[in-house]
């Protein structure tokens, strides 16, 4: 899916300078991600990872052309960085900083929403079309280019379950984390849509979490639109004690709301595919496909 | 982080929003003493933060300040719901025409702050939202313009109230709505929220969670922040003290990983195959072998665990600092329980050698991994 990124995308990324911006900046450039400049307040007119470094986002579009940002500025300043990334049309928006207050991402969606660009996170590792680019910090190489898409509220379990769909032969057209914190800019269900209307993907993978609604949601939208593709999910957190946040912002079950239990049954009674554990996701995938094919 | 009801009602008092009168008692003396000068009857409320203490024994009323030391007596013996009752609330009783309930949640789906609130207050709140959940109003806010006055007018007219009680409610609406902001709360809620007799409302309790992502700009909370709080048990304050997210389970599995949906899934795993983890245990990205040593020590420390698992797939995290990090707890303390170490990802190679090198084989696997420590015979 080219949708989100693609070989068209040529990114800016916001906090270039820092430990991470650096970091990723490399292995994005690596994966052949178009870098085309980083921006960080006071480091403007000098060069990090063979990359232009400017001082504000409209600034640098002065000088280079760019359609997305990427985002690893320190949590107090994300909110800013959001809002100069959207005032200056980059589109999407990925936001992998994590711990960024709830008020300030809500106030940030609604200036997206007013903006109609699309954001990534916060708190996502990101996004990647395998074999075109990736803007965010996964590792390159557990991904493979195919036809199953896959979204997740988590990071690491997003390439745990990559790598056994790609040891098993199933590609990915793409995979994005929604974000692990409560207020998100993407959900499941904006993301079920994108899946829906491309045409590289023909399934969908859901990595879902305790708490909230996003399962849930995503469920009543398989059901009421009778979604077209085969959807198979899997659910972290049903060893979680009530009440305890698990290690993610927006994984707490509170009262008897958000349990794996109750999302997993939910996903069940529309018909997805549900795994027990991660690793069996690709047996589901290939059984729905070989059923697929008989019918 | 979750403020204690007394703490909640501090910082309603400084927005001038109505809370009964009262005061706060560590010792059934105290009690006794807040009794007398308030006089009337009063009500003794156990100050936890677990939420359900009225139908836990936690709420008692004394109508003479003897009484009144007997009650809170009896309720700071209490251990709620695993919480210890170290102080409890000495309130006057209210003449209580109606129970209310008001609150204002961070509504994640809709990605605003939305107002709840029912004429059907009290402890059965539950209950009415499962059963009668019409009776429960939704009103959302805008994100960016938050509550405005006809938003708090709006609700109190749908809850029934004309006039000047109307007004008294839409003020102290906007007083609840301006706490939330200027804590940055996810929660602030009044529940019974009463309509007096004389026609006032008061809130009658108060509950406020602060949102944990906001304490950097919150000086007031350091040092609250910082303290074991009930919420917390001792394993879990050092865990975090020590940066770790860390929740203590009640099995002998001790589960170490990076990322929260992968040890979330180790746990689940653990309990597939039939075993019961001690512990989530997430180093985060990038941990360093200080931060696993840190880690592992705390995990192996830990009675009740009699192995361990640690789960590994590398992206930030270097496999290489991680095994180091088990080297050096060899090194310095011992390794005191059996591992069971995966590891995937970036420098795999490199952390394999070092841990073959002090005895301990690495799986590439999770399930097996996950299998072999379930299955593992243990002393």
């Amino acid at each position: 899916m080219t949708l989100l990124v693609g070989k068209h995308t040529r990114a800016i990324v916001q906090g270039i300078t820092g430990n991470q911006g650096a970091f990723h900046t490399r292995l994005m450039l690596d994966y052949g991600t178009q870098i085309v400049g980083g921006v960080t307040p006071g480091k403007g007119a000098t060069v990090s990872q063979g990359v232009p470094v400017f001082d504000t986002v409209a600034s640098a579009l002065e000088k280079i052309d760019a359609n997305a940002s990427i985002i690893f500025v320190p949590a107090p300043f994300a909110k800013e960085a959001g809002m100069e990334a959207i005032d200056a049309g980059l589109n999407p928006v990925v936001i992998i900083t994590e711990m960024i207050p709830a008020r300030d991402s809500m106030v940030l969606m609604a200036y997206a929403k007013e903006h109609a660009t699309t954001i990534v996170g916060p708190n996502t590792p990101g996004v990647i079309t395998p074999g075109e680019a990736k803007l965010g910090i996964m590792p390159g190489d557990v991904f493979t280019s195919g036809g199953v898409g896959v979204a997740s509220r988590s990071g690491t379990l997003t390439y745990e379950i990559a790598s056994y769909l790609t040891h098993a032969g199933i590609g990915q057209s793409t995979c994005l984390g929604i974000g692990g914190d409560p207020i998100t800019g993407l959900n499941f269900v904006d993301v079920l849509k994108m899946f829906r209307d491309d045409k590289s993907t023909d399934a969908v993978v859901l990595i879902g979490e305790i708490g909230g609604s996003a399962e849930e949601d995503a469920a009543n939208y398989i059901a009421e639109t009778h979604y077209p593709k085969p959807v198979a999910a899997y659910v972290a957190g049903r060893a979680a004690p009530p009440g305890k946040r698990m290690g993610h912002a927006g994984a707490i079950i509170t009262g008897t709301e958000g349990t794996a239990d109750a999302k997993m049954k939910r996903f069940s009674e529309v018909g997805v595919l549900v795994a027990e554990v991660p690793s069996e996701l690709p047996r589901l995938l290939q059984q729905q496909k070989a059923a697929l094919v008989q019918h | 982080m979750k403020l204690f009801e007394y703490e909640s009602k501090s910082l309603a008092q400084n927005l001038g929003i109505n809370t009964p009168r009262g005061g706060l008692a560590s010792t059934p003396d105290e009690a006794r003493d807040i009794h007398k000068r308030i006089g009337g009857e009063v009500v003794i409320k156990a100050q936890v933060l677990v939420a359900g203490r009225g139908k836990a024994g936690g709420i008692k009323f004394g109508s003479k300040p003897e009484e009144t030391r007997d009650r809170a007596s009896e309720i700071l013996s209490m251990t709620i719901k695993g919480e210890k009752v170290k102080k409890v609330l000495i309130e006057q009783k209210l003449n209580i025409k109606k129970e209310l309930f008001g609150s204002i949640v961070l509504d994640r789906a809709n990605k605003c702050q939305t107002v709840l609130a029912s004429d059907q207050g009290g402890i059965d709140i539950e209950d009415v939202a499962k059963q009668n959940p019409e009776k429960i109003l939704h009103h959302r806010l805008d994100p960016v313009f938050g509550m405005r006055g006809y938003d708090a007018r709006q609700v109190g007219l749908k809850l029934g109230y004309t006039g000047q009680r109307l007004n008294s409610l839409t003020d102290l609406l906007s007083n609840l709505y301006r706490l939330s902001v200027i804590y940055d709360a996810e929660l602030v809620e009044s529940n019974p929220l009463v309509e007096t007799n004389d026609g006032k409302f008061v809130t009658a309790d108060l509950r406020v969670i602060v949102d944990d992502n906001s304490l950097f700009r919150h000086p007031e909370f350091q040092e609250r922040a910082k303290e074991a709080s009930g919420e917390v048990t001792p394993l879990e304050a050092k865990a975090r003290e020590n940066g770790l997210a860390f929740v203590e389970l009640d099995g002998d599995i001790g589960i170490m990983g990076n990322g929260a949906g992968l040890v979330m899934a180790t746990l689940d795993m653990v309990n597939h195959y039939g075993g019961k983890p001690a512990n989530f245990c997430d180093v985060g990205g990038g941990a360093n072998a200080e931060h696993v040593a840190t880690a592992l020590q705390i995990i192996q420390g830990d009675q009740k665990v009699s192995r361990i698992f640690i789960n590994i797939l590398a992206g930030i995290t270097r496999c290489d600092e991680v095994a180091k990090g088990i080297v050096d707890v060899k090194k310095v303390v011992g390794l005191k329980k059996p591992l069971v170490v995966r590891m995937q990802g970036t420098n795999f190679e490199e952390g394999k050698r070092i841990l073959n090198s002090i005895g301990i084989t690495t799986l590439e696997k999770m399930d097996e991994a996950a299998r072999l420590v379930v299955a593992m015979k243990v002393a």
